[in-house]
């Protein structure tokens, strides 16, 4: 079966499309699904060194597009699983190196070759972002908590609907259950209210991201992280599995839970 | 070979009138036009007739991706289908010719309406609805979205962005909604920010009373 075309976006710049696009990648080719990352962010590339491969790069999307080289050149195999790839950004050219239909015809060629290739948009609504959502079949919008990054959601939704690239789903990032319940901070039912569309992950604030960031080894590898676990939920709820949603509350610690368990309700 | 296409200068800019056949085919017919003399179409805004073809905003846009990675501006797109007026509005594409107002003759029903527009989808934030008359949304009106109305402005939802009524200076411009919980209200020259709201959304309507804009529960 030919590949589906996932763009992650959000509008707003430092929300974690990177983040949430290394994870899902890691967490479904770990599946034994076939990825491709690409990343869209021309001129600001990152998904290289989130994914711990940026020593390994020779050619790149734009070299791609204007013909330097081959495609299967430009596409880089991860060092610890053998199904996924990237194909890194330029780092010493702009967004206009590429165009939307450029992108569109990158993805029809690597299609049939893939089960997924998921996109990694760059921050604001311009040449970029049209390049990234160009080839899209479903679309992720990642926000966090926040009226700025929520508001900024809003915006890129509407521009989705208007491309008929809908309808987008939802991933709420670096949710703080403490703050939610303090009333410091949106909770879900509060942004899912304002963007009224389908939810597809939930992950919370995790210091794990940082430092795999840094490593160049994304929280999905990790078993011990509850970031990487909820990435590793919106992975199989990509490939149709109905999974719940984590319950972010963490806040007591583990004799109280054992009690809550022996006395439900308590 | 290359289904017909008529190109003319107008006042506003380039007008490329396309002919039957299938969409892809006169899509690629057009293209292939641009491609012949790429130096003349540079830089050109372009205002394309496309008759009663029903496209949408995917095949629109990719047009406009298409002219745009060659500097063409599409600016208009002029169409007897509906669906394809609101897939050109919804991409920001203008889908009329400014012409000199005409005075229709128009037959006089017994009761008599004013004219408004109708927007049954909720309006995101970075949406604007300009209108002379007045404005009815089905929806929500977010954050960041606008509204100006020359009348009246009611809104089926919440209001969360700038909602501006009366804007030509009407004093008896009112605005309702179901939860009226506006970014700023403005009717006529008034300027209101609502204030923060104690218990469960009610509908209201907000009007100016001795100078002010003041909000009220609907039907007291």
């Amino acid at each position: 079966m030919p590949a589906t075309v996932v763009t992650i976006t959000s509008g707003k710049g430092g929300v974690g499309k990177t983040t949430a696009t290394a994870n899902i990648g890691v967490a479904l080719a770990a599946g034994g699904q076939r990825v491709v990352c690409l990343d869209a962010d021309i001129g600001l590339r990152n998904l290289d060194v989130v994914m711990g491969l940026e020593n390994r790069i020779v050619y790149d999307l734009v070299d791609v597009v204007e013909g330097r080289c081959r495609l299967k050149q430009a596409l880089i195999k991860d060092k610890r699983l053998p199904d996924l790839h990237l194909i890194p950004a330029a780092q010493t050219r702009d967004k206009s190196a590429v165009s939307p239909t450029d992108m569109v015809r990158l993805a029809d060629e690597l299609r049939p070759d893939f089960d997924w290739i998921i996109i990694d948009s760059p921050a604001g609504i311009e040449r970029g972002f049209r390049n990234a959502i160009a080839p899209a079949d479903r679309v992720l919008i990642i926000t966090n908590p926040e009226v700025s990054a929520v508001r900024d959601a809003d915006r890129i939704i509407g521009l989705i609907e208007a491309e008929e690239k809908g309808p987008a789903e939802l991933i709420l990032n670096r949710v703080r259950a403490d703050m939610v319940k303090r009333g410091d901070m949106l909770g879900t039912a509060d942004v899912l209210e304002v963007l009224a569309i389908e939810l597809i992950g939930l992950v919370p604030e995790d210091e794990n991201i940082v430092v795999a960031s840094n490593r160049g080894a994304p929280a999905a590898l990790d078993g011990n992280s509850r970031a990487g676990q909820a990435f590793r939920n919106i992975a199989r709820r990509l490939n149709g599995e109905d999974v719940p949603f984590m319950n972010l509350d963490e806040s007591k610690g583990f004799f109280e839970r054992l009690a809550r368990l022996v006395r439900p309700g308590g | 070979m290359i289904p017909p296409l008529a190109i003319k200068g107008i006042k506003d800019g380039l007008l490329i009138t396309l002919g039957d056949g299938d969409w892809p085919e006169v899509a690629a017919g057009l293209m292939a036009r641009l491609e012949e003399t790429p130096d003349f179409f540079k830089g050109a805004k372009v205002i394309l007739q496309i008759g009663s073809r029903v496209l949408g905003a995917a095949d629109l846009g990719h047009l406009r991706d298409q002219l745009s990675d060659r500097e063409i501006v599409l600016w208009a797109v002029l169409s007897d289908s509906g669906t394809t007026q609101t897939a050109a509005q919804s991409l920001g594409l203008e889908i009329a010719l400014p012409q000199p107002p005409e005075l229709e003759p128009t037959i006089d029903p017994e009761e008599r309406g004013d004219e408004a527009m109708f927007v049954r989808r909720t309006l995101r934030s970075g949406r604007a609805v300009h209108h002379p008359g007045h404005v009815i949304v089905v929806g929500d009106v977010n954050a960041g979205a606008e509204i100006v109305a020359g009348g009246d402005v009611v809104v089926w939802g919440k209001v969360r962005g700038v909602v501006h009524a009366g804007a030509n200076g009407d004093e008896n411009a009112i605005i309702c909604a179901l939860d009226l919980a506006p970014t700023q209200l403005r009717i006529a020259g008034h300027i209101a920010i609502s204030p923060e709201r104690k218990g469960q959304p009610t509908p209201e309507v907000a009007r100016i009373r001795d100078g002010r804009i003041v909000a009220e529960p609907w039907g007291k």
